[in-house]
């Protein structure tokens, strides 16, 4: 820096001592919610050493540090897609039909706990759980129910589904067939991100090779198939539900995103093909400038990894795409309308960070799934950022802001550690088979915990300005418990009416082919799909040939 | 004053992934001297159960956010009572609306902490609920 600048910053350095001795800040030490240290003040000096071409150069080009796209949203926004599904298809359908005519852009599917672990609704182990946290699931006939109406050709579906994601998407392909809508024309995505199942999220059916092995199946079927489909939303997001620092997010995500495409080149896909058709998800906390980092390291950080550790040239296979969730965790049960402004804040750092597509959390989720009209607010939030505050006219303003560049670089720089530690362990899937992910996880997880009850993390209306809150007026959503006895009902009736043996003779193939690595599953499990197998009877087979995992319980 | 460590079972029933409660909990009760079990994810109702047996445990705290609670809360309580542990304390948290809370306790549970609870409080309950099911042996 010029001398005139030096001279300056130590004319206030000193200044600054002199009022330090009258009036002490706030806190001895600064940091973000995930620990990295602040600084007082940030000026040219801290980003001195960034080569600006190099490391942040311009929207749309690498290493894309700026957005994916050269105008962004001054172009087309990004898509509002909010994350629903309850009880049945029927209510369900009827769900989305709402929100589309309230101005989403994007279908987002939940589906119950026994349709994302391969149960039909009539198993043991659903008990109790039929269209609790999504909508169940259990047949072709219900997924026709569930896109009732609703176009194929003209909405993107994304499908929180990992496990059994071969089922449902083929479940969605077959819909689209009937629809006339050819798969060439389908547009989604599926999650399928096995690996942060095992870290984080809990909904695993196969162990570690057989659920690579389906994963990359679909890679292979979609880039021939189903071109325009992600095939995978490689999840950070409940990495950090989970308890996770920023940095770990990005680090556990990218390392999983490694292990992918690891997977997939071993099987000789090439990644500048599928590449391409990766994207990303990751949740936005409440450390606004933290986050608005680490979007823009992740981003940066891919296209890296993608370039030198890959050799990939095709620009559309680095770029890190991402849809973005704002944080559950961070919904108080207490005072729930305080959680409108956090939701507020989350998603204005999401679209700062340049996302590709963002859900809103509504008010009342620490408490249940979401009303009408609370889901109603969560979509308006989206709309008033897009249309009236001015961020979306003008590409990455945050971009050169000190800080932000700064905590950009530090957040790809604790991120890489963190790879290259899981490189020396051998790769993420021993990682986490030795629990040093989850560990890390927990042990932040813990530590909030205690910043909290300590008084040191202040969380507005939970451990400071609380009020006594006698009778919540807030209208709940419940769902009835009969919805798994009408599943039972539909379920008999399919079984009744379909063509059995036909059945009979898909799931045998799909077994016969379970055994024999050289051969994609995902045509076998479509033919059988639309003869009306079950879910349950897909998995069922393929656990029977696969095994089943069992968690490595780390505390 | 009875030196028995407390010993709890720490339980996720059924299909529900989310941890990070029973994990921090589970901890915090460690921390606080007591001998803590946690079951890992995706118990059925005779799997905890069996737990609570098998480990001669004071206490079960069931965390649960999947909305499945009132099922394995009722479950997991009528169980213990047929094998004769009706004793043991039952407890827990998760997204549990107050609405249902009251069906909760009235089905036996001791005590359902919601959202943002200190685990000080939830140590500090337990710890209560232990000493007076002890005198009463």
């Amino acid at each position: 820096m010029n001398k005139e600048y030096t001279e300056a910053k130590a004319r206030f350095e000193a200044g600054v001592m002199k009022t330090l001795q009258k009036n002490k800040e706030r806190k001895e030490t600064f940091s973000t919610g995930g620990g990295l240290p602040l600084e007082r003040l940030y000026g040219p000096d801290m980003t001195e050493g960034t080569d600006y071409v190099k490391e942040v150069g311009f929207p749309g080009e690498y290493p894309f540090t700026r957005g994916v796209q050269s105008t962004m949203f001054r172009g087309r926004f990004w898509t509002m897609r909010q994350y629903a599904g309850f009880a049945s298809a029927e209510e369900s359908n009827e769900r989305y039909r709402y929100l589309l005519a309230s101005g989403t852009t994007g279908l987002s599917v939940a589906f119950d706990l026994p349709t994302q672990i391969g149960y039909d609704s009539d198993d043991p182990m659903a008990q109790g759980e039929c269209g609790k946290v999504g909508v169940a699931i259990d047949s072709l006939k219900d997924m026709e129910i569930l896109f009732d109406k609703i176009p194929l050709d003209k909405v993107s579906t994304s499908m929180t589904i990992n496990a059994p994601a071969s089922v449902l998407l083929a479940m969605y392909i077959c819909v689209g067939e009937k629809q006339g809508v050819p798969m060439s024309a389908l547009s989604g995505t599926i999650q399928n991100d096995i690996l942060k199942e095992y870290i984080a999220r809990g909904t695993y059916i196969f162990p570690p090779k057989p659920s690579m092995r389906l994963i990359t199946d679909i890679f292979e079927f979609c880039s021939q198939n189903v071109p325009k489909w992600n095939t995978i939303s490689i999840s950070g997001y409940h990495i950090r539900e989970a308890g996770s620092t920023a940095a770990q997010e990005v680090a556990f995500t990218l390392a999983d995103g490694i292990a992918y495409v690891e997977a997939a080149r071993s099987k000789g896909l090439d990644p500048n093909v599928f590449g391409e058709r990766l994207s990303f998800f990751f949740n936005a906390h409440n450390d606004f400038l933290e986050e608005v980092a680490k979007f823009r390291a992740a981003r940066r950080m891919w296209a890296k990894i993608m370039k030198e550790r890959f050799g990939v040239t095709n620009p559309k296979a680095q770029m890190l795409r991402f849809h973005t969730q704002t944080g559950g965790s961070t919904l108080t049960a207490q005072q729930p309308e305080n959680n409108i402004v956090r939701v507020t804040m989350q998603a204005l750092s999401a679209v700062l960070g340049g996302t590709q597509s963002l859900h809103t959390n509504s008010m009342d989720e620490a408490l249940a799934l979401p009303s009408e009209k609370s889901v109603m607010i969560a979509l308006r939030t989206q709309q008033i950022i897009a249309y009236e505050s001015g961020v979306t006219n003008t590409v990455d303003p945050l971009a050169g802001s000190y800080v932000v560049e700064s905590l950009t670089n530090e957040i790809e720089e604790k991120a890489f550690e963190y790879i290259q530690q899981i490189d020396e362990m051998g790769g993420m899937l021993t990682a986490i088979e030795k629990g040093y992910v989850q560990k890390h996880i927990q042990d932040a997880a813990y530590e909030f915990q205690r910043a909290v009850e300590s008084k040191e993390n202040v969380v507005v209306g939970v451990n400071k300005f609380q009020i006594e809150e006698k009778n919540k007026d807030m209208k709940l959503l419940t769902v009835d418990a009969s919805v798994g006895e009408r599943q039972i009902k539909k379920l008999q009736e399919l079984k009744a009416s379909r063509d059995n043996v036909a059945v009979s003779n898909a799931l045998d193939a799909i077994r016969s082919a379970a055994l024999n690595e050289s051969q994609n599953l995902m045509p076998l499990i479509i033919d059988a799909v639309r003869v009306y197998a079950t879910e349950g009877e897909i998995c069922g087979v393929l656990r029977g040939v696969f095994g089943e995992y069992t968690e490595n319980i780390v505390l | 004053m009875d030196e028995r460590k407390i010993r709890v079972v720490v339980a996720k029933p059924g299909l529900d992934g989310h941890d990070r409660g029973a994990k921090v909990v589970a901890r915090a009760l460690r921390d606080a001297g007591m001998e803590v079990i946690y079951t890992g994810l995706r118990q059925t109702a005779e799997q905890i159960v069996e737990t609570v047996l098998q480990e001669d445990a004071d206490a079960v705290g069931i965390s649960i956010l999947s909305g499945a609670h009132t099922f394995y809360f009722t479950k997991i309580i009528d169980m213990l009572r047929e094998k004769d542990a009706g004793d043991v304390i039952v407890f827990g948290g998760g997204v549990i609306p107050d609405s249902d809370i009251p069906g909760l306790i009235e089905a036996g549970a001791g005590a359902v902490f919601g959202p943002g609870t200190p685990t000080t409080v939830c140590v500090e309950w337990l710890e209560g609920a232990v000493a007076k099911k002890r005198a009463k042996e």
